[in-house]
């Protein structure tokens, strides 16, 4: 469903990018980890279509469609969901009213009626269960005074509420405590069926445990270096980036 | 060839204006004790009024144009403008001679089909009689004993009561532009509540159908008796687009003991292009007094439009026991400004105030809060709280506050909270990525931040006036 070829990405002039290739079919779950600026995030950026980053060179194809053409809110209506590193914090604005503007600007994008108000209410009921979210949130302002582990569970509970075809959880793990951790990885799995997949970026192993990968990719220096399957995480772990680091530079 | 002749005589003939009834009904420019003469006259004034007008003038020559708000005042030449046109007669007769934006605009905001015809100059009279509400309204409103009328009617048929109020609370000679409306007001309304009486409705649909030909000097008076309560919503969400570029407006409020009353406004006159030529200046002179105890009123403005806005309503808070509200969303985009606030005088014991004012600049334009809060010797616990907020849009737009205090009472609370905040890229890029695209954020952002305003407005409104927020900053960031 999105196939990544030979991406190229500056930001400032300052090239993160630097000719990155990833393909992803349904029903995968990818892993992606790498060290502290190797682009991770800026992959996730680039992908969700931030303005501060520009493409220089490659292609993204999601389903059949140039990615890189569509306007940001176009690429999340099409499917594709970021959990955010760092989520943002929008003042006055109330989950509810936030939660159903994005809701239907999805069923209009998809030529769909506004959902009504019944169906709203069961869909965030059924979906704050999901991630055990509490009411309390859920009445404030996105994000607004959320705790760090807050804002992360908030962003699957989004998740959860737009069942994205695509979703790139981008280090959704930290800052979450041990049973936060489970929910959140659960509330994942549930979501997961054989037409939507996921790409995990995160540091952790742990998480992996809970959110089995059929691939883990190391990102380095802009540029996907090394892929294998869920035990290269363990790898990882064991021994830290020096190895690959090494591996790249002896090429 | 001769009749090429003749049609280039007549045409010119039509282009300078050679026709009969629309020119006997326009004041020639200029302003001299004649030109107040010749208004009283075509309104078929009593003497008094003609004498207050003359008084005012006479006051107003010696006045000079206050120079204290943060605004840039291009010259006005008061001498270049009208101050006298009759209401449009040779407007469009049907929708489909409307400017198709205009209609674009009506149905974005979701106003009503008459009221679309109304505002868009159609003939008032023919709308107004396919309007059925206006007759229902009429009876429902005299059998309550209800006055609510034109204030030329006022003054034909209630000189009493005009007598009585008019200018009691904003004296002729309050400041250069209250002086300069009391000479040339054109018209406006007339509100009185009898004791005990609750207005059963908003006293809005119909005065926004009749609020287009109001022209550029408007008077409106509401006297609401002891005991009872009224709504009253001026303005409307539509654009109003008006040649003239001076507007001059005097709106006074009078309450008795136990009386309430609630104003509402919005406005949205002509702001001028995106390169700021054009657009309406709007002077304007607000205020009420709480004469008697208990008595409360509450401010409730939405300003979007107007090139330059000078704008303050008030409130003297006379009566023991008193309160007053002043809300207050104030936008500028691009070249527009704005310095409005509000002045809450204290006079009783246990009066009470409180100010929430939310400021939203975007483009290159500037706006300021300016409020008063004064508290005098004989005002035991009088409370006041503030809290005046600014949202900016863009890097090269300005917000400013300019809060002024004088307590003269030792038990007196008076408390000033101020915020200033900036919707980010990373903001909008978060709404985007939620499917939501960069309009719909800054609507969002802004109608979040503007809430507590807007829930205050009559229940229509509010949701007109939630669009008109949007539709007024789109395309401002980014
Ligand atoms: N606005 C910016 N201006 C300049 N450089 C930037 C900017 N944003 C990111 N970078 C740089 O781009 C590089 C990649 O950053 P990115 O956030 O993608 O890293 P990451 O792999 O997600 O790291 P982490 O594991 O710490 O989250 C870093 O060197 C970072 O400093
Ligand atoms: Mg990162």
């Amino acid at each position: 469903m999105l196939e990544i070829k030979n991406l190229h990405a500056n930001i400032d002039g300052k090239e993160i990018l630097k000719g990155l290739s990833l393909e992803v079919r349904p029903g995968e779950i990818h892993a992606i980890m790498g060290p502290n600026g190797a682009g991770k995030s800026t992959l996730a950026s680039v992908l969700t279509g931030h303005p501060s980053f520009e493409v220089t060179h490659g292609e993204v194809s999601f389903h059949g469609k140039d990615l890189l053409e569509l306007a940001p809110e176009e690429r999340a209506n099409e499917g594709i969901f970021l959990s955010f590193q760092y989520p943002v914090e929008i003042p006055g604005v109330s989950m509810v009213n936030f939660m159903r503007t994005a809701i239907n600007e999805q069923r209009k994008y998809r030529g769909q009626d506004p959902i009504s108000a019944t169906d709203f209410l069961r869909l965030m009921r059924e979906k704050k269960e999901l991630v055990e979210m509490d009411n309390k949130l859920t009445n404030r302002s996105v994000n607004e005074g959320f705790s760090g582990g807050e804002k992360k569970r908030n962003e699957i509970f989004q998740m959860a509420m737009l069942d994205p075809k695509l979703s790139i959880l981008d280090e959704t793990d930290s800052g979450l405590d041990i049973d936060a951790l489970r929910i959140v990885a659960n509330g994942v799995n549930k979501l997961k069926r054989p037409d939507n997949a996921t790409i995990v970026i995160t540091h952790y192993q742990r998480l992996l445990d809970y959110i089995v990968p059929d691939f883990v990719h190391v990102l380095y220096d802009g540029r996907i270096v090394k892929t294998g399957d869920k035990n290269l995480a363990l790898e990882l772990e064991e021994k830290g980036y020096d190895w690959i680091k090494q591996e790249v530079g002896s090429i | 060839m001769a009749e090429d002749i003749l049609h280039e005589v007549t045409q010119s003939e039509y282009k300078y204006g050679f026709t009969t009834e629309i020119e006997t009904d326009i004041i020639p420019i200029g302003l001299d004790e004649n030109v107040v003469r010749l208004i009283s006259a075509k309104k078929n004034e009593p003497e008094w009024m003609l004498d207050y007008r003359l008084n005012a003038f006479r006051k107003w020559k010696e006045m000079k144009m206050p120079e204290w708000a943060h605004l840039k005042i291009p010259e006005i030449d008061y001498q270049s403008i009208s101050y006298y046109a009759a209401p449009r007669t040779n407007g469009p007769k049907s929708l489909d001679e409307v400017d198709p934006e205009l209609l674009n605009t009506f149905n974005k905001l979701g106003i009503p089909l008459e009221e679309q015809m109304a505002l868009s100059g159609i003939a008032v009279d023919a709308v107004m009689d396919s309007v059925s509400v206006k007759t229902t309204f009429k009876e429902t409103l005299a059998e309550k004993g209800i006055i609510f009328c034109s204030f030329s009617d006022a003054v034909e048929h209630h000189p009493d009561l005009i007598q009585k109020y008019m200018s009691s609370v904003v004296p002729v000679t309050d400041n250069f532009f209250a002086a300069l409306n009391s000479a040339v007001f054109s018209d406006g309304s007339f509100v009185y509540i009898p004791k005990g009486v609750r207005c059963p409705m908003e006293l809005s649909t119909y005065f926004r159908i009749n609020a287009v030909n109001t022209g550029q000097f408007e008077r409106t008076l509401i006297v609401a008796d002891e005991d009872s309560y009224v709504s009253y919503l001026e303005g409307c969400t539509a654009p109003s687009r008006d040649e003239n570029q001076l507007h001059a407006a005097i709106v006074e409020i009078v309450l008795m003991k136990n009386a309430e009353v609630k104003y509402s406004t919005v406005q949205n006159w002509y702001p001028g292009d995106k390169n700021g030529s054009g657009g309406v200046y709007n002077f304007v002179t607000k205020r009420a007094i709480c004469k008697g105890e208990n008595s409360k009123v509450s401010w409730t403005q939405v300003e979007t439009g107007s090139a330059i806005t000078w704008k303050y309503p008030s409130c003297i808070l006379q009566g023991d026991n008193s309160s007053a509200e002043f809300y207050s969303v104030a936008v500028t985009n691009h070249h527009q400004q704005a310095d409005t606030g509000t002045k809450m005088i204290h006079l009783g014991r246990n009066t009470r105030s409180h100010i929430l004012s939310k400021g939203i600049s975007a483009g290159v334009s500037n706006n300021s809060y300016r409020g008063l809060v004064r508290v005098g010797a004989k005002a035991e616990n009088a409370r006041n709280f503030s809290q005046c907020d600014s949202l900016l849009l863009s890097d090269k737009c300005g917000a400013h506050t300019f809060p002024y205090m004088e307590v003269n009472n030792e038990t007196a609370i008076v408390e000033h909270e101020a915020t200033t905040s900036k919707i980010s890229e990373d903001q909008i890029f978060y709404c985007n990525q939620r499917g939501i695209s960069t309009e719909d954020a800054v609507g969002l952002i802004v109608n979040g931040y503007a809430k507590e305003v807007l829930n205050k407005l009559p229940m229509e409104f509010a949701v007109e006036a939630q669009k008109l927020l949007q539709i007024t900053l789109e395309g401002s960031v980014g």
